[in-house]
């Protein structure tokens, strides 16, 4: 003789379950614990800097975590003017960043070029990588990048993690 | 001052070809064959023990085309003194000074991966802010400000940058920052003051 658990109720979790879509889940953890790859090349870097300071607090969106290694980032902040010389090695620290990742541009130099239009200067960092955010400004203040990054969280709160992670693991297999 | 510049020219009057004085700096023009030697006997003789920059100057479309320009300083007579010599277009080759100067050797590299004038019995004379392997020499004139196309695998490329009609120039005005705003060559200049509503 069997005993039927009633599945939907258990008085010792009571109250401490939530149920959600695992992606929104997932999204949820990502988008709030970024883990900035600081590629500051320029006076952008200087805000980058303020940006994560007590006044600004970047730690408020879960993003304080500047990791120096590509390795521990999620997401590469290109803060300044990309000259060819340092475009390959910014490529190669993009492509030795885990998966998923994301890119925001900040500021006119690495969106475009920015004022640089010179014979040295790569005109803006999405010649070279997929940038998901792109930061207005010369340097943009870090209000500018605080939104930006609120953007990018609601960008990755959109994303299908499972769904596309999925894909990539049959992929690969 | 005067008589350090005294001395100099003494010491080297058939190599002085000009000496200007403009507010209180003079410059000298010598011939490049004595060029080194006039260095030496300016750190060693009469004390010029700093070199404060090494500049090249392309005097496109006249002959003889390179100019160098060495800034000299003694730190004990405060006193300021530039040298210049020139050189031809088709062997742009100077006299090293970093064996005087251990300060020229990075100077010098700049001015040969900028314009392309190689220096004589230079220890290491490699390219200091373009890579190895990049052809061109960017600050000649006939060098183009877009940049050319370049390709160096593993290392770095380079492409032409969109002008969009500039550069952006401003024209010397009194006017106010809509007048000296800057502007592309190609598009029409900037209307009259009376035009602007806006005045600070």
């Amino acid at each position: 003789m069997s005993v039927e658990t009633p599945v939907a109720y258990d008085s010792k979790v009571e109250g401490n379950v939530v149920f959600t879509r695992l992606d929104a889940a997932i999204n949820w953890m990502r988008g709030n614990s970024l883990w900035p790859m600081p590629m500051g090349l320029a006076c952008c870097a200087i805000e980058l800097m303020a940006a994560s300071s007590s006044r600004y607090d970047i730690a408020r969106f879960g993003a304080e975590v500047m990791r120096f290694s590509p390795r521990q980032s999620d997401v590469m902040i290109v803060a300044g003017t990309v000259t060819y010389k340092m475009a390959l090695a910014v490529k190669r620290i993009w492509d030795q960043m885990p998966e998923p990742k994301w890119c925001i541009a900040m500021g006119a130099c690495a969106s475009s070029g920015g004022m640089y239009r010179s014979y040295a200067v790569l005109q803006g960092i999405d010649h070279l990588l997929p940038v998901d955010v792109y930061i207005s400004g010369c340097p943009p203040r870090p209000e500018a990048l605080l939104d930006g990054l609120m953007k990018l969280q609601k960008k990755i709160m959109n994303e299908r993690a499972i769904e596309d992670q999925k894909r990539e693991l049959v992929e690969n297999l | 001052m005067d008589d350090l510049i005294a001395k100099l020219e003494a010491q080297f009057a058939s190599a002085v070809l000009e000496k200007k004085t403009f507010r209180g700096e003079t410059s000298l023009s010598v011939k490049p064959e004595a060029f080194r030697e006039i260095a030496k006997y300016c750190r060693d003789v009469l004390g010029f023990d700093y070199l404060v920059d090494v500049a090249s100057i392309d005097h496109f479309e006249t002959e003889p085309r390179w100019e160098m320009v060495y800034e000299l300083y003694s730190m004990s007579a405060g006193v300021h003194l530039r040298l210049k010599y020139r050189l031809a277009e088709d062997e742009p080759e100077a006299p090293t000074v970093s064996d005087l100067w251990p300060t020229a050797n990075w100077h010098e590299r700049e001015v040969f991966d900028m314009m392309g004038i190689r220096f004589k019995d230079h220890p290491d004379l490699r390219r200091i802010l373009m890579w190895e392997g990049y052809p061109y020499f960017p600050l000649r004139k006939d060098f183009p400000l877009e940049g050319k196309p370049s390709e160096v695998p593993e290392v770095a490329f380079t492409n032409v940058a969109p002008l969009a009609g500039g550069p952006f120039v401003t024209a010397p005005t009194d006017g106010t920052t809509q007048v000296r705003e800057p502007r592309a060559r190609h598009l029409p200049p900037a209307p009259p003051k009376d035009k602007f509503i806006a005045e600070p």
